[in-house]
């Protein structure tokens, strides 16, 4: 057989079935797998690109919240601080509010218990009078027979009475 | 030495699609495997029986005779050129194997026009060391015609061994990929993974998509299946060649007119399509104007020398490893007769040699295919440049 002289029963066979091979293959078989596995290849690739979107954006949203919860400690520190001293300055308001309500209260009591200890004097100076007289005149309804001499002797006895040292309050 | 002859009794049927059936003694049922010449006397007389008017074109000079290798097979010599070339050339019969002494082996059609009779188609049987119809095999298992006018070649399509290996090799390439691609059309690629045929053709498919995607640019997908279909042919049927029994065996991608057509089919696809940068940078390039009645010339004959080169490449590197392997077989043959111990240690040598080549010969399979579909897809790619 010569090795490097074509047959042409070979080629013309080689022709039809290759041609034939390709024509089928090319149709029903290769573009089906090339275009399946683009098409896995392709999902792949997009499902990476969104992987690393998403990771990225993760990424971004976990910065963000680590800012934002920074971001809301130095503000609840804030107002930690400011409620701290709002606490102080309204309880400092109310120590001074009370303290000059009670002052206010203190100082009407006292004015009340000195009107009622006046008009408590007077009274008892009113029933130390009558009840003086009583016995006075009981004492000496004998030598007082005279409305003059009474009188008299009465605003002695009253005098004498105011003239007197207070016992102590 | 049993675990040898163990080795050379299961190694020695297998590898007969080369040498081994070929070596016991040629009697008349040997002919069967070896070209069956038909010697002149033979056909001389053939002619004077059958056509008395056509006797006196035949010569003797035509290419009939074997009478020479006939000679050493008497003699009990070895003929290793003998062996080989009939394994890795064609056969109008497929030589399976052995059985009780006599061949087994399968007729094939044989299809010839001859101008003077039209068409025959007959079983290659009636060949087998006689005429029929005015055919007969003569030397290179060709066909042959005697007419008025003298011996003719008659335009021979003949179904010969390597074109039942081609068409059992494409029906073979043809199953898997269309069932690879079943696969792929009764399931979502994007939930399951491929699986069997589809599994295992996936990444050579994707090899030769990136291949063509690197190599050729967009432009890719017009030109894919082209090198898809050249990549797979090569591939299996280097494959299917180292396999040394039936249906493998066959010399087909070491056969020069199959890597004529293969490398025919790259030229065509490259000149056909490319663009008028191509043909610019072959005609009209941008050199110094001394050089520019030159290199028309020059790139022309390149074009024209790139199907040639992949041509030979392919065939060339088949061949010769077939050649290797088969060498390497029949140096235990030579050695035996040289006495038990050189040739028992011969025969160790030749065996692991033979293994280590079908290896070899397993990964040059695969990069022959490979570079033949780069190269394509690489000249391609340059037809279709844009700058």
């Amino acid at each position: 057989m010569n090795l490097i002289t074509p047959d042409t029963g070979l080629l013309f066979w080689m022709v039809v079935i290759f041609g034939l091979l390709f024509f089928l293959l090319a149709k029903f078989g290769f573009p089906v797998i090339t275009s399946m596995v683009e098409n896995r290849n392709a999902k792949i690739e997009k499902s990476l690109r969104d992987a690393e979107e998403i990771e990225r954006r993760l990424n971004e949203t976990v910065r963000k919240q680590k800012k934002i919860l920074a971001e809301a400690s130095a503000e609840q520190a804030r107002m930690i601080a400011e409620a701290g001293e709002s606490r102080r300055e309204i309880i400092d308001k109310a120590r001074e509010d009370a303290k000059d309500e009670a002052q206010k209260i203190l100082a009407t009591a006292r004015k009340q218990i000195a009107e009622e200890k006046e008009a408590a004097l007077r009274d008892i100076r009113r029933e130390v009078a009558v009840v003086s007289v009583a016995v006075a005149e009981r004492i000496i309804r004998d030598r007082l027979v005279s409305d003059e001499a009474q009188t008299d002797y009465l605003n002695k006895i009253v005098d004498e009475a105011c003239a007197k040292p207070r016992p102590a309050e | 030495m049993i675990l040898l002859s163990l080795i050379l009794s299961f190694l020695l049927p297998f590898t007969a699609s080369s040498p081994a059936a070929s070596l016991t003694p040629r009697g008349a049922e040997q002919g069967d495997y070896a070209p069956r010449n038909i010697t002149a006397a033979t056909a001389a007389q053939t002619v004077e029986d059958s056509a008395p008017a056509a006797s006196a074109p035949y010569s003797a000079e035509q290419p009939l005779s074997s009478g020479g290798r006939d000679q050493d097979e008497a003699e009990g010599e070895v003929d290793i050129a003998e062996i080989i070339f009939s394994h890795i050339g064609d056969s109008h019969e497929w030589h399976i194997t052995e059985w009780k002494g006599r061949p087994v082996a399968i007729p094939l059609p044989v299809i010839v026009w001859s101008k003077y009779s039209g068409w025959h188609c007959f079983s290659s049987e009636k060949l087998d060391g006689k005429q029929y119809q005015g055919f007969f095999i003569g030397e290179d298992e060709k066909i042959f015609e005697i007419t008025p006018d003298g011996i003719k070649r008659p335009f021979d399509i003949s179904i010969t061994k390597n074109v039942l290996s081609l068409m059992m090799s494409s029906a073979l390439l043809l199953l898997l990929v269309l069932l690879s691609a079943r696969w792929y059309r009764r399931h979502d690629v994007l939930k399951e993974a491929p699986r069997g045929v589809a599994a295992l053709l996936e990444p050579l498919v994707m090899m030769v998509h990136t291949m063509a995607v690197e190599n050729i640019g967009k432009d890719y997908r017009r030109y894919l299946p082209f090198l898809e279909t050249a990549f797979f042919f090569i591939l299996l049927n280097n494959f299917l060649g180292i396999i040394p029994f039936f249906p493998g065996g066959a010399n087909l991608t070491g056969n020069i007119a199959v890597t004529m057509v293969l490398a025919v089919a790259t030229f065509l696809t490259v000149n056909l399509f490319g663009n008028k940068h191509y043909y610019k940078e072959i005609f009209l390039p941008e050199v110094p104007g001394f050089l520019k009645p030159i290199m028309p010339v020059i790139e022309v004959f390149s074009a024209l020398m790139k199907p040639v080169s992949l041509t030979i490449r392919l065939f060339a590197n088949m061949l010769a490893g077939h050649v290797m392997i088969l060498a390497m077989v029949c140096v235990i043959f030579i050695m035996a007769k040289y006495g038990p111990l050189l040739g028992s240690s011969m025969t160790v040598v030749s065996v692991l040699f033979g293994v280590f080549l079908d290896a070899l010969e397993c990964l040059v399979a695969f990069i022959q295919a490979y570079v033949f579909t780069m190269l394509s897809s690489i000249y391609i790619g340059l037809s279709r440049q844009n700058h």
